[in-house]
């Protein structure tokens, strides 16, 4: 099966604000690209040549894996954005993030505080665990919550190619600015799939 | 006493073209300058405050990962400036060169397995070309892992480094990171490798 990039909801100058064209150009363009198509070279007469992404995220070790979760990470990613976005959970989700982390501004400041203390390249995320709860979980490089039997519902890439050409060092700035352009809608419906 | 940020050999726009004004200005003041503090303010009023940074590392399996991650981040920076000229480039020569010839066939294959490590180093980290004590070794570690860290595969004297994390080269090459690593190769100050060599064998 071959992977394919998948195509973004928006233009790449729609989140300028917090997200420049520049960066969208490299981030998806050229890093989320060239996963796509390291990964298609990778499994090539492999076993893994007709997998999913998630199994791969399940099963694949090194390259591959690797890989395959940044797909994954990288689609999930950029799909959680919108230019006109709903700017807080309602409903069952916002119950949920209230029942475990008290109030929506805690999870606020919990998340970010988890996407600014992750030291070196990954990913900070929302996640639901197995007996239905909500938590917060940091990954190195391509680690994706899957493959710990945890379902997610947002995610955070603070590798540095990320915010680099928009906030340089200013990791917190990013995270801050981060949050104008998630889409609430789309995690409610994630969170509603993962129920 | 505190560890202080060491002062530079050279000014923000001496490696240019190979290595931006605005990369440097950034890299040195905002990412060395913050392990620098984030190192003190680890170690204030511990029993490793004293220590020089290199004993320090010896023991990070003991520490918090705040001495690891920040020590780290410390001690390679101080390295990666120290090998760095503008009047840099070519090759070894003398002993140095000698010994590259003996334990890797050649100043090419050496160069080719350098790159090849900071090429493949999946996240952040740094390509290192260290003495273990006996023979050269070429790898690559994690974040800001190095060989004298308790907690390494392979332990030995750093000799020279490669910052590969993407603030090293993200404003000038994005995404291209093996045309930073290329370029690299015309900044680095042999002299300077060489006298570390000296220092590490004659241990
Ligand atoms: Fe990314
Ligand atoms: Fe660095």
């Amino acid at each position: 099966m071959k992977h394919e990039l998948p195509k973004l909801q928006y233009s790449p100058n729609a989140l300028a604000e917090v997200l420049s064209e520049k960066t969208m150009e490299f981030h998806y363009g050229k890093h989320h690209q060239a996963y796509v198509n390291n990964l298609n070279s990778l499994i090539q007469g492999t076993k893994f040549e007709n997998a999913s992404l998630e199994q791969i995220i399940m099963e694949a070790e090194g390259g591959v894996f690797n890989n395959g979760a940044q797909v994954w990470n990288h689609s999930f990613y950029f799909e959680a954005f919108s230019p006109a976005p709903k700017h807080m959970p309602e409903g069952d989700l916002l119950k949920a993030i209230e029942v475990s982390f008290g109030s929506f501004e805690e999870f606020l400041s919990k998340f970010s505080n988890a996407a600014a203390t992750l030291f070196g390249s990954g990913w900070a995320w929302l996640v639901v665990d197995a007996d239905g709860k909500l938590i917060i979980t940091q990954e190195s490089n391509a680690g994706n919550p899957l493959r710990k039997g945890l379902k997610p519902l947002l995610t955070c890439d603070v590798w540095e190619h990320a915010y680099y050409l928009d906030y340089q060092n200013r990791r917190p700035d990013y995270i801050q600015a981060f949050w104008k352009i998630v889409d609430w809608r789309v995690v409610e419906k994630r969170f509603e799939q993962a129920r | 006493m505190a560890f202080q940020l060491p002062k530079l050999k050279f000014d923000y726009k001496a490696l240019e073209p190979y290595i931006d004004e605005m990369t440097m200005d950034i890299h040195y003041n905002k990412h060395h300058g913050t392990y620098t503090n984030n190192l003190n303010n680890a170690i204030a009023g511990t029993s490793i405050e004293a220590l020089p940074i290199e004993e320090i590392l010896q023991e990070v399996s003991k520490l918090s990962p705040a001495v690891r991650n920040n020590g780290g981040g410390y001690f390679n920076h101080n390295l990666f400036w120290d090998i760095m000229s503008p009047n840099g480039g070519g090759k070894p020569d003398g002993a140095l060169l000698k010994s590259i010839k003996k334990f890797f066939g050649s100043f090419d294959e050496f160069k080719e397995k350098f790159s090849n490590a900071a090429a493949t180093r999946f996240g952040s980290g740094w390509a290192w070309l260290v003495w273990t004590g006996k023979d050269f070794q070429v790898f690559s570690t994690p974040n800001q892992d190095n060989s004298l860290m308790d907690v390494a595969d392979i332990k030995g004297i750093p000799i020279l480094g490669l910052d590969v994390w993407e603030h090293a080269y993200y404003l000038k090459y994005q995404n291209r990171r093996s045309e930073y690593i290329q370029n690299f190769w015309n900044v680095i100050d042999w002299k300077a490798v060489e006298e570390k060599y000296i220092a590490a064998t004659s241990k």
